[in-house]
């Protein structure tokens, strides 16, 4: 059999965890801190074409203000939860999945990038752009769930 | 000044930029979630048409706090736009209209811009490129490269991981190519 190439999903710690049973309701959290980040999305302008265009072009401070500040406020607040050992709601300690390197962080890195500039949207964005009333993002997301599988389907083949 | 009228009107990087810093602590405290968005993509082929694909073969009711997490993002913006929608025209540096006004495009009262983005600019070569051809793009290279900017940039870069570093700066290399020397001529078209 064909020794499969490791998942180098950075995204999916959760796959770690003993599947504990989620209910529903117990999953209502995560939907409430994604309405406050759509309003953050659209209200900051993030998900913007126009400021997608302007940081390109460095035209302007504005995003790069956004993401500089948010890693900063990211960074500060993974040591201060590392710092008091912190423990997440149901009293575990928090874990942080390593990132391991992979060719795929350049050659998709630079994929993404280029579609990144035409859409004006990376994947949270696409969710936000159809919720300001774009409905014909609704296409764009499909081409991006594509996109998604035809990578799940070729990635064997691909260098990483 | 009233509080909704303030907060009607765009909020500035400083008070965008930590709050979306924010997002990597209260997910991590809420249940050990990382922050990253793209991998929402994944678990919706895992959940619809994993076809046998080794990579969709997993359980994504697991990950389904990500799926409730990009149904947030689509509600909260239904919101921003209704009862906290600003009625002023987007504010776009003088620079960029004056070239995109060589490329037709005037329409600044939404932050998609409604003259590309629009269902019959999909019958066109150029509406296909963009809103297709984009985001197929968006699609497989986020999960090419194992997640996007709130995944990579934000979350693996505040972990201090240096694959991350390698990510970002390709994301950027990426846009700065496409923005710069492409995507002037897929406008002109």
């Amino acid at each position: 059999m064909k020794e499969l190439i490791r998942d180098t999903d950075g995204e999916m710690s959760s796959q770690m965890e003993a599947a504990a049973t989620q209910k529903w309701y117990q999953l209502i959290k995560y939907a409430v801190v994604g309405i406050f980040f759509g309003i953050l999305f659209v209200k900051a302008e993030v998900i913007s074409w126009f400021r997608i265009q302007e940081m390109f072009r460095l035209q302007s401070f504005h995003m790069y203000g956004i993401i500089g500040s948010a890693i900063v406020v990211g960074m500060l607040s993974v040591w201060l939860i590392k710092k008091c050992n912190l423990k997440t709601l149901d009293g575990e300690t928090v874990r942080i999945q390593p990132k391991k390197f992979s060719k795929g962080q350049v050659y998709g890195g630079l994929l993404f990038g280029l579609g990144w500039a035409i859409t004006g949207a990376c994947p949270g964005p696409l969710f936000a752009q159809i919720g300001t009333g774009a409905t014909v993002v609704v296409v764009t997301l499909l081409s991006a769930i594509a996109g998604t599988w035809v990578y799940g389907r070729i990635r064997e083949k691909l260098p990483h | 000044m009233s509080v909704i009228e303030w907060l009607r009107q765009p909020w500035p990087w400083y008070v965008a930029g930590p709050l979306i810093g924010l997002t990597v602590p209260v997910l991590l405290l809420l249940g050990n979630k990382s922050f990253g968005i793209s991998s929402s993509l994944r678990h919706i082929c895992a959940a619809c048409l994993p076809a046998n694909i080794p990579f969709f073969q997993y359980n994504w009711k697991n990950e389904a706090w990500n799926l409730f997490f990009v149904s947030g993002i689509f509600i909260g913006a239904v919101i921003a736009t209704t009862l906290l929608a600003d009625p002023s025209p987007v504010k776009v540096v003088p620079a960029l209209q004056a070239e995109l006004a060589t490329y037709n495009i005037y329409d600044y009262h939404h932050l998609v811009p409604a003259d590309l983005f629009n269902w019959p600019a999909l019958a066109t070569g150029k509406g296909l490129l963009m809103m297709v051809g984009g985001g197929f793009l968006v699609g497989f290279g986020t999960r090419y490269a194992g997640g996007c900017t709130s995944g990579h940039a934000i979350m693996g870069l505040s972990t201090l991981q240096w694959p991350s570093l390698v990510a970002t700066c390709c994301f950027m290399a990426g846009g700065l190519i496409m923005a710069n020397l492409i995507l002037p001529y897929i406008l002109k078209l």
